[in-house]
């Protein structure tokens, strides 16, 4: 599997992870069919995300995609968050093999399932 | 970076004396093995020489051996030829679900065909129980097709056995031993199949060249047609260079097999008590069956496969999966599935297959650099809590 070098830094080197005490939007979600989950935390503060942590078990590209993510929406406003998609974020990281894409980027629908109760 | 090779069920290295050997077979002695002329017959004695060798290390009859491209035609041609010479005796095969895409697929195929397949299960350590090949028989069998070992998790099959039960019940018995030459002995007598598949670059020699064993009196219909090479079995000027390296790889591989498994597995079990010891949680495959010496099938919880996978090789550690993420279909190995293990389980599977060029201290490298990766993607994981 050919991944760019800057997916493979987010790989072995992902950003923000871990959990947020007292987070404001919580979701997990996974895909069934190969397995892989990741977990997403935010702060929100007058519609803008002021902190967001992930933890993700999976393979390489999905561990890079939810850093890579995790670490994009920090400073976002909600509708900013929620448009994020799946290509947006494998586009950043140099691309995504066509079977990759949909089972490994979990980040936008954990950013979209996270923010579904506010405004 | 030091690059280290465990993954020798998927290939291994030539050895100099295979390439020393092909050399000269591609630059002076390029004839055509069928030509009479002395370019040739040059080639034909080179060509002979070499089925003598390969014959020698599964303890064939020279004329028993037919060199085709590599395993999957060898796989193609046994279960094939066997389904179109026999279907007037019956349209009924056995098979497992463990066995190599090869068999699996081209027994797929004849179901499309209207053949009709029995798939046997097997134990949670990946065996087929004989017992249950002779209750699959049919008085419309005419063909089982038994891998000799398993690609994935390195579990020998009880072939002998089995060649007792096809014997008695009249029944041609093909094995695929494309992952037990070189590794176990093999004696296609003793075994009692009329079929047995072999592959070259899985034993040190070149890729593109493989054997059939076709025991004498079996009538196989021919997959390729044309000029009639190898007695009239399988058409094509034969691969010269490939065959004559292959042939080398076979000699070197009977001569230093004892040793070879000794020290193969000295180093598999290395690796594995290794990895007991730092790593917890983590689980070895069909540990307790006959096993390839070579093979050591893992799984680690909280991690997955391909990340585990890309984790060493970015450490200069090459090894594979059976993990779904890792497969093009994003299903999970069906040799796990087969073994009763959940898409869960099978998401943190690890393959390390070693060769005789492997050493201690390659070994002694992923003993250090393991624990940590796996340390490292568990800590990631929403799943994994510190014990």
């Amino acid at each position: 599997m050919a991944y760019s070098a800057k997916l493979l830094d987010y790989f072995e080197n992902p950003r923000c992870v871990g959990e947020i005490d007292n987070a404001d939007a919580v979701a997990q979600v996974s895909n069934p069919v190969c397995g892989d989950v990741m977990k997403l935390w935010l702060k929100i503060a007058e519609g803008t995300i002021t902190d967001a942590k992930f933890k993700a078990q999976g393979c390489s590209a999905a561990i890079a995609t939810s850093s890579y993510a995790t670490e994009m929406i920090i400073g976002m406003n909600l509708k900013q968050a929620r448009e994020i998609t799946k290509e947006n974020i494998a586009d950043a990281l140099g691309g995504l093999p066509g079977s990759k894409m949909h089972c490994s980027v979990l980040a936008s629908d954990a950013i979209r399932e996270a923010l579904k109760g506010f405004a | 970076m030091q690059r280290i090779y465990l993954d020798s069920n998927a290939t291994t290295p030539m050895r100099p004396e295979v390439v020393a050997a092909m050399m000269p077979v591609f630059t002076e002695d390029y004839g055509n093995p069928s030509s009479i002329h002395w370019f040739g017959q040059q080639a034909k004695a080179l060509l002979d020489n070499a089925r003598q060798q390969v014959a020698r290390l599964i303890h064939a009859e020279t004329s028993e051996i037919v060199f085709v491209s590599g395993g999957t035609e060898a796989d193609n041609f046994a279960i094939r030829g066997i389904a179109e010479s026999q279907k007037a005796r019956g349209r009924h095969i056995i098979t497992s679900r463990i066995e190599h895409h090869a068999v699996l697929h081209t027994c797929k195929e004849l179901e499309k065909q209207g053949y009709e397949v029995t798939w046997l299960g097997v134990s949670s350590d990946g065996l087929i129980d004989p017992e249950d090949v002779r209750r699959a028989i049919r008085p419309d069998t005419i063909l089982i097709s038994i891998m000799h070992a398993n690609n994935e998790i390195g579990t020998i099959q009880p072939i002998e056995e089995i060649g007792q039960i096809a014997e008695a019940a009249d029944i041609y018995f093909h094995s695929d031993g494309v992952q037990s030459t070189g590794k176990i002995p093999v004696d296609v007598k003793k075994l009692k199949v009329e079929l047995y598949s072999i592959s070259s670059h899985k034993i040190h020699g070149p890729k593109g060249v493989g054997a059939l064993f076709i025991k004498k009196g079996t009538i196989l219909k021919p997959q390729l047609t044309g000029g009639g090479h190898e007695r009239n079995r399988r058409s094509g000027t034969e691969n010269v260079p490939g065959i004559v390296g292959f042939g080398v790889a076979a000699k070197m591989a009977r001569e230093g097999l004892e040793s070879e498994m000794k020290r193969v597995s000295e180093l598999r079990d290395r690796l594995e008590s290794g990895l007991k010891t730092s790593i917890e949680r983590i689980h070895v495959n069909a540990e307790n069956a006959p096993r390839l010496p070579n093979t050591s099938n893992i799984m680690v919880d909280f991690a997955e496969g391909e990340g585990l996978v890309i984790s060493l090789d970015l450490k200069g550690v090459a090894v594979s999966t059976g993990s779904a993420c890792s497969s093009g279909s994003l299903e999970p190995s069906h040799v796990l599935t087969a073994i009763g293990k959940t898409p869960d389980e099978a998401h943190g599977s690890l393959r390390f297959s070693l060769n005789s060029t492997n050493t201690v201290e390659e070994v002694d490298y992923v003993l250090e650099v393991l624990p940590r990766i796996v340390e490292r993607l568990r800590e990631l994981s929403p799943y994994y809590k510190r014990a």
